[in-house]
């Protein structure tokens, strides 16, 4: 009976079963935990919460608190701002080096790709020391810079080291690095799949390069510079890691916010209550994602 | 009118330099005689000699591995099930919710999914005893949760782009659809459960911020340790460790990739001379 | 058709391309005159391509010249070239709308707007899709894209148009009404255009003249007509079409020069042979010059005899092959007159007279 059970469904049930169950209780249950706990109220008691007398969920008290405090505006924006810039300058450097590999013959694009997953596969938290070593006032990369900007700069204005640690332009700089990556990897599939026939049509009618570029190639890969653009924007902007070891403390990012909420201030309602309105910030993006991968997916399927 | 692109190239010259600028600035000062991590103090590998005797660091890296190598073969089998069902079973209740619930983790800030996690296991032990600390088990946990959405994807796309007909065929001659599963659709998906392993394996090695929210006392994986130590600054024992950890994986994904590029040429090279012989024959 | 003596008004000298270790085209040399319809035809891998993608200027020859209206094309890159091309898959952009596909080439022209407008709706009203010009490709029929590329590619008024197995993309019914269309507006735009196709048929119809390409080197040029009633090689007369190739030897008797034909058993006439006795040729004779009859036919010259082994009725004719006593199995195909299939057709195993005359017998050289 067992047996003609497994042949029949008994199978399929477990093989879906068995993720999903583990799905819902590790993942889903904390999430719908995270959203209840940003109802309630912080409390000293074991675990440090409490919602409102009579179980009335709805205590928006938070979330009030996140638009009057000037420190949750400041963390969201100054957020926003790097992961905006990291994208940018991500989007900026990425997109020449994917055209470049496309352009490249078959070996070279093989080698080229590896050293670009390379450092992907490495340990982030290593390669965020890396850059810890080069942006102090004593390193001979800051040196280097020093004397490549005092050359502009007049001699009485002349610096003795560049200030970059511990300022956001070293969280930014260090975004660059660690997740160019994954704005490189989607743009090169995006890009690699384009037909080459297109710009050779383009120049037969009558264009220059730049002009292909910016009339067939730069259109068509719009798909892909959205997705290359939120798999850097939406981990750089709840980063923790980056800003807590080349950040400026005084200017916290939202990653920092949530988790020192959570475990200096011991604030847990507060802390659901960010990470709430973080995750809102960031569905809007994430749709816009899905809305184009839809209608470059139902242009594909015309075109079949 | 074939121009060589000189702006890409120089592009790409200039990416890769700041790619690997940083790690090979790392290296070098692993090797500094001197304390100071900026200032050259001559050639020594006394910083690698008092890693080898340094129990604490050892320790820490048992750890993570043993982490790393439970946490990624449940999250293989995990996430192997989850693609299977979302690239073959196109009706059952709750598909959009599961689909939806593989999807999630990758796009949810690492923050929150640590907090999170950290509150399930808080209120678990409240409520049913268990688990009763933080430790192995609900670090484990937490990366087989957040790296077997990566399994699934890999899996499920691999399946997608793969023919029904053969799974069919093999229904055909007689095979019951477990069986099926297991003598055809799990060859078919292998390459992607290798990649989905590796890359599940150095998630949890390399995780930092959930496993500083779901770990407890005593139980100290590699990153958290060299997180602890980088925070008070940059210290040449860490930069030979560094090297270390860096090499090792540099290795292991140049040998993973060179094995998979030399089957992929034979697959090829196999091919042709069928063809050959097919031509000839 | 070409009138003797005209300058050419696109001349090849001696072009090569080699890729690496690869010759693509070995040394071709061709003139082709204003306002003719020109085909190259090949199989695949003959160099064809390559040769139109350097006429285009997406390749540069290793070695030799090309002129387009007496200038050279060396130093010229694409973008500059009185050269526009119709591309296999049409290469439309996908991201644009027909009207923005066939007006990109003006957009770097200097004309006004309206100006560019109105020549956009007048190549729309020339491949009749003067209703389409605000979709995109993927809204069109397979028919209506191929369309839109050969506007696309005719807005810039180019001196030459190539077109890259232009039917190919299409199912056999558009096929034959794009030839003509084809035809049509070449002969209204007095464009000379150079097609590049593997398909015979296509070559036939469209083309004035052929160039059969194999292994990067042309093999034969000439009308249609030529190249199938005359063709100068085993190779050009095997891939024109079906025909049945005996070897043979040249001999002489008292009416001249003959061929003596083991497989077909018997000496053979034919009009022309440039040969001296004891010379090794090849015969070749098409399936629909050859008459099968049951009786022997009087005063044949050319006749032989065999078994009816395989039969297949097409419609229009059927086709016969026969088995002769050497074991040497010979075509034929013929035209079905009257109604009413398998009265007065032979049947299969049954003994058949094959003949056919002299002037239809192709003599080639080994």
């Amino acid at each position: 009976m067992v047996g003609r059970w497994f042949d029949s469904k008994g199978w399929r049930d477990i093989v879906i079963s068995v993720p999903f169950l583990w799905l819902l209780v590790f993942f889903l249950v904390p999430f719908v935990i995270v959203v209840a706990m940003s109802f309630a109220r912080r409390a000293e008691l074991s675990p440090p919460i409490a919602f409102l007398d009579h179980w009335t969920y709805l205590q928006t008290g938070n979330f009030a608190r996140l638009l009057d405090d000037s420190l949750y505006l400041r963390a969201f924006l100054t957020s926003l701002w790097n992961a905006g810039l990291a994208t940018l300058f991500c989007l900026l450097i990425g997109y020449p080096m994917a055209l470049g590999i496309t352009r490249v013959t078959r070996s070279w694009r093989n080698l080229l790709l590896m050293l670009v997953i390379l450092p992907f596969w490495t340990s982030f938290l290593l390669r965020v020391y890396a850059w810890m070593g080069l942006l102090g006032a004593n390193s001979w990369f800051n040196k280097a810079l020093t004397g490549l900007v005092n050359t502009i700069l007049p001699a009485d204005r002349a610096m003795s080291s560049i200030p970059m640690m511990n300022s956001n332009f070293a969280v930014v700089l260090v975004m660059v690095y660690s997740y160019l990556p994954f704005m490189i990897l989607p743009l090169y599939a995006n890009l690699e799949k384009l037909d080459q026939t297109l710009n050779e049509a383009a120049t037969d009618l009558g264009s220059r390069p730049w002009q292909v570029f910016k009339d067939i190639t730069l259109p068509l890969s719009i798909p892909g510079i959205i997705a290359g653009g939120l798999l850097v924007f939406i981990p750089a902007s709840g980063e923790l890691v980056i800003p807590s070891l080349v950040g400026n403390a005084s200017d916290p990012m939202i990653g920092r916010v949530i988790s020192d909420e959570f475990s200096s201030a011991r604030d847990w309602p507060m802390a659901s209550a960010v990470a709430v309105a973080l995750l809102l910030a960031l569905v809007l993006p994430i749709m816009a994602y899905t809305h184009f991968e839809k209608r470059a997916q139902e242009r594909v399927e015309g075109r079949a | 009118m074939k121009r060589r692109p000189l702006f890409l190239i120089s592009c790409l010259c200039f990416g890769f330099a700041f790619f690997y600028v940083p790690i090979l600035s790392l290296m070098v000062f692993s090797f500094n005689k001197s304390r100071l991590v900026t200032v050259w103090g001559g050639f020594s590998t006394q910083w690698y000699g008092k890693l080898l005797h340094n129990e604490q660091i050892l320790k820490a890296a048992l750890l993570s591995l043993q982490i790393a190598l439970a946490s990624a073969t449940l999250a293989s089998i995990l996430g192997a099930m989850a693609g299977i069902a979302l690239a073959r079973f196109h009706r059952f209740r709750g598909r959009t919710l599961l689909s939806g619930l593989v999807t999630a983790p990758l796009i949810m800030p690492e923050v929150i999914t640590g907090i999170s996690s950290l509150m399930l296991f808080i209120f678990m032990a409240e409520w049913i005893g268990w688990p009763s600390g933080r430790g192995f088990t609900t670090v484990t946990i937490a990366h087989i949760t957040f790296s077997m959405t990566y399994v699934a994807v890999i899996v499920q796309s691999r399946l997608s782009s793969a023919d029904v007909a053969i799974e069919e065929a093999a229904m055909d001659l007689g095979a019951r659809p477990w069986q099926v599963l297991i003598d055809i659709t799990l060859p078919v998906i292998a390459p992607a459960l290798v990649s989905g392993w590796l890359l599940a394996f150095t998630i949890s090695l390399d995780d930092v911020v959930i496993t500083s929210f779901t770990t407890g006392p005593g139980t100290t994986t590699l990153p958290i340790l060299i997180w602890s130590k980088v925070r008070l600054g940059v210290t040449p024992d860490i930069n030979a460790l560094a090297t270390v950890i860096i090499c090792l994986v540099a290795a292991g994904v140049v040998a993973a990739a060179l094995i998979m590029h030399r089957a992929e040429s034979r697959r090829s090279r196999d091919e042709q001379m069928a063809q050959a012989q097919g031509a000839s024959g | 058709m070409v009138a003797e003596g005209h300058k050419p008004f696109i001349r090849i000298e001696a072009v090569s391309k080699h890729f690496g270790g690869f010759t693509a085209v070995d040394g071709v040399s061709l003139d082709i005159m204003k306002g003719e319809m020109f085909a190259l035809l090949g199989g695949s891998g003959c160099g064809k391509t390559t040769l139109l993608r350097m006429l285009a200027g997406f390749e540069d020859p290793s070695a030799g010249r090309i002129f387009i209206d007496g200038q050279d094309m060396a130093a010229i890159p694409p973008y500059e070239r009185p050269v526009n091309m119709m591309f296999q898959s049409y290469a439309l952009f996908p991201h644009m709308t027909v009207e923005a596909n066939v007006g990109y080439g003006l957009k770097y022209e200097s004309m006004s707007k309206p100006e560019r407008m109105r020549l956009v709706r007048e190549m729309l009203e020339l491949v009749q899709l003067q209703d389409f010009g605000a979709r995109k490709p993927h809204q069109l029929s397979g028919g209506q894209r191929q369309r839109v590329a050969l506007a696309r590619a005719l807005a810039r008024q180019p001196k030459l148009l190539l077109l890259d197995e232009p039917l190919a993309a299409l199912d056999k019914k558009l096929r034959e009404h794009t030839q003509f269309e084809i035809m049509n507006i070449q002969q209204r735009t007095g464009i000379t255009f150079v097609v590049v196709t593997h398909d015979q048929e296509e070559a036939m119809t469209l083309a004035d003249r052929i160039a059969v390409m194999d292994k990067g080197v042309i093999r034969q040029v000439g009308p249609p007509g030529d190249i199938y009633e005359r063709p100068n090689s085993r190779f050009v007369a095997g891939f024109i079409g079906s025909i049945n190739m005996f070897d043979a030897d040249a001999v002489k008797d008292g009416q001249g020069v003959a061929l003596s034909v083991p497989a077909l058993g018997c000496v053979i006439r034919a009009a022309d042979i440039a040969a001296s006795a004891g010379d090794r040729l090849s015969l070749a004779v098409r399936p629909e010059k050859i008459t099968i009859s049951r009786e022997r036919p009087a005063n044949a010259v050319n006749c032989v005899s065999g078994a009816v082994k395989d039969m297949a009725y097409f419609g229009k004719d059927s086709l016969f092959r026969v088995e002769l006593p050497s074991g040497a199995l010979v075509s034929v195909s013929s035209v079905n007159h009257a109604r009413g299939h398998g009265t007065q057709m032979p049947d299969w195993g049954e003994r058949v007279w094959l003949s056919f005359e002299p002037s239809t017998a192709i003599v080639l050289k080994v």
